[in-house]
């Protein structure tokens, strides 16, 4: 290699020298997107084990073992929690991502540190690692998703659907835990959200017995949930009883995505550029 | 000067109450090298905080590459600079080789281009035989040369280096000037932050010196040695014995030159005043060295010899 390979500047002086690809929004996201991927592609076979099994096992050792003892007029205790397991899978690796991952990098890693020295900004950043944490989210529930069509707790064709619906839960809960992440101090502060936010929501959201089992105003707090509108929807696709409440569903998901990304964006960039 | 690659004007930063940029002004030109000095706290990383777009100015003005630092222009302005940063951000969870690989693909490059780049950097960087090492198993001296090749990855208008040697040992730091000198003969322009007074007067074509968010000198390191100490320096020590060096700092007072005690030895700065050669025979009889005056003279004498922590 001559030392010219290396040192020769674009022609003309002051122009930055053009990159090949404009750097934009989408272009950028992905970036962000596929250098995570890059890195998971080390770690793939353990993070598959957690990121699959946990669900799996739920599924077959609450649906089944704990099923046999609960009535719920004609349904098996399996075919209702099946949806629930879907959602909720999607939820905890989205959260967990977007939350242990993406601290790490934004702190001990300063890979976001490195990313913003280059054309890619806050915006894409946050987009691409929600994005990233969605792509988890979507890997747990077509798993859950597979196994619950192998063990015939699939009832209707709309669950084709449900990969796509795995990531926007998972956009969601990664862009949510964004915004913990860009508040965090250090990583304890994950326990409180992890015992408050997420663990409430797991069982109270419908997952492991039907809302309308609780008193009234506890129903009120359950659909202020992400998680009660997320197995609701998945709920839906797997039954076939879908009707066009699932479009409020749908947008209460997609509301709560706008706000925790504008947040995040928000509290990322002050955290890192000041 | 013609179409500066940098230019402050006023520049200052204000973190609530304290402001720790004070109104800097400072151009830096196409091929030179410009050297940011200064004690911990002067101010020399928000400097490089500002150009590099990671914290808006609180006033004045700055124009990177031609263009007002401003959030409109950000994207442009970074697609032009590299950025070797002070403290090792290095993707833990890539190789060497995917380090730039990835990198390069944040500025847009990709395809066969960027693979001959990459190769091209690993060779500059002498670390072709490390591509597929982890980063955690890397030396000191390889992690900052890689950090420089990354920086080098979109042929930067711009080479912003921030403490590039700090930590290193002798032969690695000198593997590293060896490279900074060849981006220079390249034409590189380069705009550095350094801690050791050496590698400014080895590297710097002009350096400004800054202390307490202002800039307190400004020259060619030559220039500045003349300016502030004179060609050269005596330092006499006392060898412990208060009443000795109370003898020597008179008897080097006498020479009508600046005199000034550090700990156990006076030093006698032989500027235009002093007539070198009857100082260095009334002064026969004691421990000495006679040196010439360097960087870290001036940068002493401006800065004083107060611990910065």
């Amino acid at each position: 290699m001559g030392k010219d390979a290396v040192t020769t500047l674009g022609q003309g002086g002051m122009a930055p020298s053009p990159a090949r690809q404009r750097v934009g929004f989408l272009y950028g996201s992905l970036r962000v997107w596929r250098r995570n991927m890059e890195s998971w592609r080390k770690f793939y076979k353990s993070s598959l084990v957690g990121a699959l099994g946990e669900p799996i096992l739920s599924l077959l050792a609450i649906g089944y073992g704990l099923g046999k003892f609960v009535d719920l007029a004609g349904v098996s205790y399996a075919e209702f929690l099946a949806p629930g397991i879907l959602a909720s899978a999607a939820m905890n690796a989205a959260s967990f991502e977007a939350t242990y991952g993406s601290f790490t990098r934004m702190t001990e890693q300063k890979t976001y540190d490195a990313i913003l020295a280059t054309p890619i900004g806050i915006r894409e950043i946050v987009a691409g690692d929600a994005l990233w944490a969605a792509s988890k989210a979507t890997l747990s529930g077509t798993a859950v998703l597979l196994v619950a069509a192998a063990a015939g707790l699939v009832r209707s064709p709309w669950a084709a659907v449900l990969p796509a619906v795995a990531l926007l839960v998972g956009l969601v809960f990664g862009a949510m835990g964004l915004v913990v992440s860009s508040r965090a101090r250090a990583y304890d502060f994950f326990t409180y959200y992890f015992t408050l936010v997420i663990t409430v929501m797991y069982l109270f959201a419908g997952v492991f017995f039907p809302l309308a089992s609780l008193p009234g105003w506890a129903q009120a707090v359950a659909w202020a949930m992400p998680l009660t509108h997320a197995v609701a929807i998945v709920r839906a696709c797997i039954t076939g009883e879908i009707g066009p409440v699932a479009l409020v569903h749908l947008g209460v998901l997609l509301a709560v995505l706008v706000l925790a990304y504008a947040a995040a964006v928000r509290w990322v960039g002050r955290r890192l550029v000041a | 000067m013609l179409h500066p690659i940098v230019e402050a004007v006023g520049l200052r930063k204000r973190y609530g109450e304290s402001e720790v940029v004070c109104g800097v002004d400072f151009a830096v030109g196409a091929r030179e090298c410009f050297g940011l000095l200064g004690p911990n706290g002067a101010g020399k990383t928000t400097t490089i905080r500002m150009i590099t777009c990671f914290s808006p100015p609180s006033g004045g003005t700055l124009r990177v590459l031609g263009l007002p630092v401003s959030a409109a222009n950000h994207r442009t302005i970074k697609a032009g600079l590299g950025l070797a940063p002070q403290e090792e951000n290095l993707d833990p969870d890539l190789s060497v080789e995917k380090n730039l690989l990835v990198y390069g693909s944040y500025f847009g490059l990709g395809g066969g281009e960027l693979r001959q780049r990459v190769a091209d950097l690993l060779t500059f960087a002498q670390l072709t035989d490390r591509a597929g090492s982890r980063i955690d198993t890397l030396s000191g001296g390889m992690k900052r040369r890689l950090i420089l090749a990354r920086a080098l990855i979109n042929r930067p208008a711009l080479l912003v280096l921030d403490e590039p040697t700090t930590g290193l040992d002798p032969q690695a730091r000198h593997l590293v000037w060896d490279r900074l000198r060849e981006l220079k003969r390249g034409g590189v322009a380069m705009l550095l932050t350094t801690h050791y007074m050496e590698e400014a007067a080895q590297l710097c074509d002009r350096l400004v010196i800054m202390d307490h968010g202002r800039i307190i000198a400004e020259g060619t390191p030559a220039a500045l040695i003349e300016r502030h100490v004179g060609r050269e320096v005596v330092e006499v020590f006392a060898g412990g014995d208060a009443d000795r060096r109370e003898r020597i700092r008179a008897l080097c007072a006498s020479f009508g030159g600046r005199v000034e005690s550090v700990g156990d030895a006076v030093v006698l700065y032989l500027d235009g005043a002093v007539d070198a050669g009857s100082a260095l025979a009334a002064l026969a009889g004691e421990e000495f060295v006679h040196r010439r005056a360097t960087l870290e003279d001036v940068f002493l004498t401006l800065t004083g010899r107060e611990l910065r922590e």
